[in-house]
C-alpha cells in the first residue's frame, strides 16, 4: 500500500493518484458523475465550447468538486485561437490546465502538431499548465517540452474511434524518450489497450468514447480502472523481457578465461 | 426575356468552378438502378466510405436495407457526437424576395404580407428566443439584396451576438469580402440551399432574380470558408427534382469542398417540398418518408462527422425518431413568418411554408432528455 501512496502522477504542482483521466462530451449530463466515480478519475477533460452555456444544465454543474477540470480548446484552428479558448476557459473558472487541441480537419479530427507547438508556448508564457494533444512524433514531443509542456498526449488512433493502439511503435518511442509524463489519449477503445500502454510505461491514460458509448457506462468505467491500476503495477514491477532470440544453446562467448 | 443561368451577373465574384464541375459531372453519371444489394452491404461494411459506397446507399437497391442503415448510423452518430443533440431556432427577419421561384412563399409574385423587422424589432425577437433558453440561432431574410442588404444583416447578427453564443445566416449568397464583414459582426456558419443540382430544371423553376445564377448559388460555400465562416450548410430541396441524383450531389458538394478545406464544418439539411401560401398542392412528390430517412442514413454514413438538421417540415414522429439515430441538431419554436416570436411587431409577415411541427423550446428539451440523450444549447465558440 506504501507503495501506491507514493506512486503519484505530478502535473502542475499538483498530485494524482489515479491515473485514469476520463473525457466528458459524450454523455448524458446526470451520468458524468457515476463514470468518475467508478473511474476513480480525479481529472476530467471538458470542452470549454461545451461549458460556454448560460442553459439552466451546466456541464460544470455535473462535475463533481473534488475533479480537477482539464478544459480543452476544441475548435481551435491556429495557436491565437487556442490562447483564446483558453483564456475563456480562465475566465469560467475552470483553472490554470489546459488541454492543447488545435484540429485543421474536421473528418479525422487529428492534431495540427506544428501549430500546437506554437500554441504551447503561447500558453507557458501566460502561466497555464498545458497538456498538448498531439500526434506522437519524437521531434514535435522534444518541442513541447521545450516550450514548457506539463505533459504530452499522444493519440492512440483517430479519436472517437475505439481502435486501439494503432501508433504502438511511436508512442514506445516517446515513452522511452520523452521525460515529462507522457498521457495516451485518443482512440483507446477497450481496457485491454489502456493496460497495455501503462504496462509500456504511459504515466496515464485519457479515454471518453469508449466508456461513454459503452452498454453499461459505470461497468466500463470501472473496467478501466482496474486495468489502468493492472497496467501500472505490471509497469513498476518490471514486466519479463520478451526475448527477441532463442537462447543459444552453443555460447560464442565461453572461451573467456578469468 | 429569361437570361442564361450559367451567366454571372456584373457585381458576382467568379471563383474557378473546379467543385461544380466535378459534382455535376458526378451527378450526371449516377446511375441509381444499376447498383445491387450487394454493393449495398459492402456499403455497410466499410470504415471509411468512398462516393461509389455513398451512392449504393441511395440507390433504389438499398431501400430495403433502411434497418441495417440506421443501426450503422446510430453508432456513427454516438461514436462522433455521443448523446448530444444540438438545439436551435431560427429567426426569419425580413421576407422580402427580388427572386422568382415557383415553389417558394417568398417569391417576388407571391401575394404575400411583407415585412422587414426594424432594429428595435429584431432586438425584441431575439430577447423573446433567449428568454426560452436557447443560445444558437439562425438569422433568416429572404433574398433580397435592396430590402435586406448586407450592413442591415450585419447589424442583425452584432445584435445576435450579445444574446447568442452561436448567430449563423441563411440568406442570399454574397461575395467572400462580404461573408468576411458578416463573420467579423459575430456570424460563423451560412447555409445555402441549392435547391436542385439539375441544371435543367433548376433553370425552369427560377425565373428571375439573382438566384437564377446557378454558379454563383452552388460556390456559395466556398466563398463564406474562403471569407472565414467556420460551418457551412447544405441542402437539395427534395421533391424539385431526381431525389436521388440531388442527395449524392449534395452529399458530393460537401465532401469536395471539405476536401479542399479540411477545417470546414459541415451540416446537411433535408427539406422536402412543402405547402406554401397560395398554394396549398405543393408537395415532396416520391419523396416520402421512407426515401427522406434513406437520404438522411446515407448523409450521415458517408460523412458521419458532419452535423445533419431534421426540418420543422416533418411531423413531431419523425423528427423525434430521427434524433435517436442520425440527426444531431433540431430547431424548437420554429417561425417561419416574420416577427412572430414576441408581440412587439404589429406589421408581421406571411410565411415561407407550412410547418409540421410546432414545439417550443421546453417541449423538444423534454423530448431529447426523455430519449436518454443530452440537449444542447451551444456547442460552439467564435473565436
Amino acid at each position: 500500500m506504501e507503495k501506491e501512496k507514493d506512486d503519484v502522477l505530478a502535473l502542475g504542482g499538483k498530485k494524482f493518484h489515479s491515473r485514469f483521466i476520463l473525457g466528458s462530451g459524450k454523455y448524458s449530463l446526470e451520468l458524468i458523475r457515476a463514470a468518475v466515480e467508478e473511474a476513480g478519475a480525479e481529472i476530467l477533460t471538458l470542452a470549454l465550447r461545451r461549458a460556454n452555456t448560460q442553459a439552466k444544465e451546466n456541464i460544470l454543474d455535473f462535475i463533481p468538486e473534488t475533479a480537477t477540470l482539464l478544459p480543452n480548446t476544441s475548435g481551435a484552428r491556429t495557436a491565437e485561437e487556442a490562447l483564446r479558448i483558453a483564456r475563456m476557459a480562465r475566465e469560467l473558472g475552470c483553472g490554470d490546465f489546459i488541454k492543447v487541441e488545435v484540429v485543421r480537419d474536421t473528418k479525422y479530427l487529428l492534431p495540427d502538431n506544428a501549430e500546437t507547438v506554437r500554441a504551447t508556448e503561447l500558453l507557458v508564457r501566460e502561466g497555464f499548465t498545458v497538456l498538448p494533444y498531439m500526434y506522437p512524433d519524437l521531434n514535435t514531443a522534444r518541442d513541447l517540452v521545450d516550450a514548457g509542456a506539463a505533459a504530452v498526449m499522444p493519440l492512440a488512433a483517430p479519436i472517437g474511434s475505439n481502435r486501439g493502439l494503432c501508433t504502438k511503435e511511436f508512442l514506445q518511442i516517446l515513452l522511452d524518450e520523452i521525460r515529462v509524463p507522457v498521457i495516451v489519449d485518443a482512440g483507446i477503445g477497450k481496457p485491454s489497450e489502456a493496460a497495455a500502454v501503462m504496462e509500456m510505461g504511459a504515466a496515464a491514460v485519457m479515454a471518453n468514447t469508449a466508456i461513454a458509448t459503452a452498454g453499461d457506462i459505470r461497468r466500463m468505467a470501472r473496467a478501466f480502472r482496474l486495468a489502468i491500476e493492472a497496467g501500472r503495477e505490471a509497469y513498476l514491477a518490471g514486466t519479463g523481457r520478451v526475448q527477441q532470440l532463442a537462447s543459444a544453446s552453443s555460447p560464442l562467448t565461453d572461451f573467456l578465461a578469468g | 426575356m429569361e437570361t442564361n443561368p450559367l451567366q454571372y451577373e456584373a457585381d458576382m465574384q467568379v471563383l474557378p468552378q473546379g467543385v461544380m464541375e466535378e459534382v455535376l459531372r458526378r451527378r450526371e453519371t449516377f446511375q441509381p438502378e444499376s447498383y445491387t444489394r450487394s454493393d449495398v452491404k459492402r456499403a455497410l461494411c466499410r470504415a471509411n466510405r468512398t462516393p461509389e459506397d455513398f451512392a449504393a446507399l441511395l440507390s433504389p437497391a438499398a431501400g430495403d436495407s433502411l434497418e441495417e442503415m440506421a443501426q450503422a448510423a446510430k453508432s456513427e452518430t454516438r461514436r462522433h457526437f455521443g448523446n448530444a443533440v444540438q438545439i436551435f431556432t431560427p429567426l426569419y427577419i425580413a421576407n422580402y424576395c427580388e427572386n422568382y421561384c415557383i415553389y417558394c412563399g417568398f417569391n417576388c409574385h407571391n401575394k404575400i404580407k411583407r415585412a422587414r423587422l426594424n432594429d428595435e424589432e429584431i432586438d425584441e425577437e431575439m430577447k423573446a428566443i433567449r428568454r426560452e433558453g436557447l443560445e444558437e440561432i439562425l438569422i433568416l431574410t429572404g433574398e433580397s439584396r435592396k430590402m435586406s442588404d448586407v450592413k442591415y444583416i450585419g447589424e442583425a447578427v452584432k445584435k445576435a451576438r450579445k444574446y447568442f453564443k452561436m448567430v449563423g445566416l441563411e440568406i442570399y449568397p454574397l461575395n467572400v469580402d462580404e461573408y468576411a464583414y458578416l463573420h467579423a459582426c459575430g456570424a460563423d456558419s451560412v447555409t445555402v440551399f441549392q435547391e436542385t443540382y439539375d441544371l435543367q430544371r433548376y433553370e425552369k423553376l427560377h425565373l428571375a432574380g439573382h438566384k437564377r445564377v446557378f454558379p454563383y448559388r452552388i460556390c456559395a460555400q466556398e466563398r463564406a470558408l474562403m471569407g472565414g465562416m467556420r460551418g457551412v450548410g447544405f441542402a437539395a430541396l427534395l421533391g424539385l427534382s431526381d431525389f436521388r441524383r440531388d442527395a449524392f450531389a449534395t452529399g458530393m458538394h460537401a465532401y469536395l469542398l471539405q476536401r479542399k478545406y479540411p477545417q470546414a464544418e459541415i451540416s446537411f439539411s433535408c427539406p422536402r417540398l412543402r405547402p406554401i401560401l397560395h398554394n396549398d398542392k405543393i408537395n415532396p412528390k416520391d419523396v416520402h418518408e421512407p426515401q427522406l430517412l434513406q437520404i438522411i442514413l446515407a448523409y450521415r454514413l458517408f460523412m458521419p462527422f458532419a452535423s445533419i438538421t431534421i426540418s420543422t417540415r416533418e411531423r413531431e414522429e419523425f423528427r423525434n425518431h430521427v434524433i435517436g439515430f442520425a440527426a444531431t441538431k433540431i430547431s424548437a419554436g420554429s417561425k417561419t413568418g416574420i416577427g412572430e416570436h414576441s408581440h412587439a411587431v404589429s406589421h408581421a409577415g406571411d410565411d415561407q411554408f407550412e410547418i409540421a411541427d410546432t414545439r417550443g423550446f421546453d417541449a423538444v428539451y423534454a423530448e431529447i432528455k426523455a430519449q436518454g440523450l443530452q440537449p444542447v444549447t451551444n456547442d460552439s465558440v467564435f473565436v
